[in-house]
């Protein structure tokens, strides 16, 4: 039982506001940015037209060498002729980015949820997983790789490091959100242990919830493609040591337009997902 | 639909409630609070009882304990012979503020006991509910979208919608509006002669007190005591402007002599 409940009577109004340490607490923002008329999205894509347009034209007039900056046309015939031989790199970084950030964002759950059922725990574990957050995992690859090879076992270790602890430290701040109240209510039904964490506690922590794991996927692709760099023989980010080295500056620029789309998708997942859990919040 | 539950035989003297003895400590960093002391009320089948006291006299504390929400330091509670130790499914509790989900609509607010007693929601019954408190063609709506006073009869509609026959009240009226809690008061009291809900209803306001009491159960505090328990025999049902009569405002004085002459 909610032992921890059993003589707590709540004091209505002053729900629970204590302040947390949280990273990304600011990034609520990021979940209900303004929405936009479509008006305003003509805009957005004009723009993206204009700088394009201009890049090409500049580019074309200056005469700028190919090696030093492609022009956009050039990016997109790269990517199109590139494609046979980039989708398997994309594929492979898709894949290791899954499997750790689901590796990663399912152990920093379960781990805020019960961690935060243990205010003692919690205090001593805290400072350990902000350290994990804080320490960049890009930097462990070298270390994995001496251990697992240049396999896919090292980026995956790093990329569920990078963005599991980032997926528990936003869910922990958000279960300790409680609202004695609202637990108070589902027992007064019968509620179980159980019931009350899928019915009051995950729902009332889902803002921080998604908040986290939209910030540690991105800090899971950002590792992924880091790892590739560092210790990989395949994936986006060995293309782009590859086609730099060659000095294939288009191939190159394609490489960096697919992860561009890659993060973009991530965040309008992420956002779209949100908008559904967290609008009562607004 | 919103008749009775329980038994009419004797209706008048038969007793719903017991608590016997109740008392309660809280044990904090700063020491202990001694939160109710000794306190024994015998609640009757169908009667609406008021506890009126100051701030931290122990209201809540009672009623925590006769939801089952917690247990005492010594005493009992009883629903009728059983001895109430966990959360009964024939007592709903009402909160302050309504309490509602923000996440969910109006609708699935309702369900949510339903949901908990893993039940089909009593459609039939949620929608006569929601049409007798006015809410019919809300039930899409969030709980933001709604005014406190419409909150607040959502809550009361979840609570009835799994027909307890007892309601407990926590100072449910507190956060409204004086014409919004005149408006929830006969609403209260309309639902209570319509369903014979047996109903202990927790007020800091004397007048509310005395306007929907059977009986007032007046508290002091430190520690919790029953000071006074007063009878209220105005006919019913009562309307608002019985509140400005001299025989009301008589009782009103009464009982806040009774408040004010107790040493604290
Ligand atoms: N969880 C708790 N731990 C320690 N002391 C508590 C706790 N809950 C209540 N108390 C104390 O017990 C006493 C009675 O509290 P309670 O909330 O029951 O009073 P109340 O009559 O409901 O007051 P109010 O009218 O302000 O709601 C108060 O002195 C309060 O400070
Ligand atoms: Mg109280």
């Amino acid at each position: 039982m909610d032992s921890a409940l059993q003589d707590k009577i709540p004091t209505f109004g002053a729900k629970g506001q204590k302040a947390d340490v949280s990273l990304g607490g600011g990034m609520s923002s990021l979940m209900s940015g303004p929405s936009r008329s479509a008006f305003e999205i003509f805009i957005i894509i004009m723009v993206a037209v204009v700088i394009i347009g201009g890049t090409e034209l500049a580019i074309r007039l200056l005469e700028v060498p190919l090696y030093i900056f492609p022009p956009p046309s050039a990016i997109g015939m790269a990517l199109v002729t590139e494609w046979p031989f980039l989708w398997p790199h994309l594929v492979t970084t898709l894949c290791e980015l899954l499997i750790g950030f689901s590796i990663g964002a399912s152990v920093g759950f379960v781990l805020a949820a019960v961690i935060t059922q243990f205010p003692f725990a919690e205090k001593i574990i805290t400072p350990y997983i902000l350290l994990l957050v804080t320490t960049p995992m890009l930097a462990l690859v070298p270390l994995l790789v001496l251990r697992f090879g240049f396999g896919w076992e090292p980026r995956i270790i790093a990329v569920a490091l990078a963005s599991g602890p980032m997926v528990m430290i936003n869910s922990a701040t958000g279960f300790r959100r409680v609202d004695l109240a609202k637990i108070a209510l589902a027992r007064s039904f019968g509620a179980s242990t159980f019931q009350i964490f899928t019915k009051i506690r995950i729902p009332m922590a889902m803002p921080m919830i998604m908040v986290g794991l939209m910030v540690g996927s991105i800090f899971g692709l950002l590792t992924t493609v880091g790892a590739e760099m560092v210790g990989g023989a395949e994936g986006l980010g060995n293309r782009l040591n590859y086609y730099s080295s060659m000095i294939r500056m288009p191939q190159f620029f394609a490489v960096i337009t697919l992860l561009a789309v890659i993060g973009i998708s991530i965040y309008v997942i992420f956002f779209l997902i949100g908008k559904k859990w967290t609008s009562w919040e607004s | 639909m919103l008749a009775a539950s329980g038994s009419s035989v004797d209706a008048q003297n038969s007793v719903k409630m017991t608590v016997d003895g109740a008392s309660k400590f809280y044990q904090t960093r700063s020491g202990g609070v001694h939160a109710l002391d000794d306190v024994s009320i015998k609640v009757r089948e169908g009667e609406f009882l008021c506890l009126l006291g100051p701030s931290g006299c122990g209201k809540s504390t009672l009623l925590w304990s006769m939801a089952g929400l917690h247990g005492l330091s010594g005493g009992e509670i009883r629903l009728g012979s059983e001895k109430i130790t966990k959360p009964h499914p024939e007592i709903a509790m009402i909160f302050q503020e309504a309490n509602l989900l923000p996440w969910r609509n109006l609708a699935r607010n309702i369900e949510l006991p339903f949901e908990i007693k893993k039940q089909d929601p009593d459609r039939e019954r949620i929608n006569k509910l929601l049409k007798r408190v006015g809410l019919e063609g809300f039930e899409t709506k969030y709980p933001r979208e709604l005014s406190g006073g419409m909150q607040q009869r959502a809550s009361i509609v979840r609570s009835l919608a799994v027909n307890p026959s007892v309601l407990l009240m926590d100072e449910p009226f507190g956060a409204l509006d004086a014409f919004t809690r005149d408006e929830m008061n006969l609403l209260i009291q309309e639902i209570w002669m319509e369903t014979g809900k047996t109903i202990i209803f927790i007020t800091h306001s004397i007048s509310e007190a005395v306007f929907l009491a059977d009986r007032i159960v007046v508290m002091s505090a430190r520690p919790g005591r029953i000071a006074n328990i007063v009878d209220v025999d105005l006919p019913r049902p009562r309307p608002v402007k019985i509140q400005t009569t001299p025989d009301f405002l008589d009782r009103v004085e009464a009982i806040k002599a009774m408040i004010d002459h107790r040493p604290s």
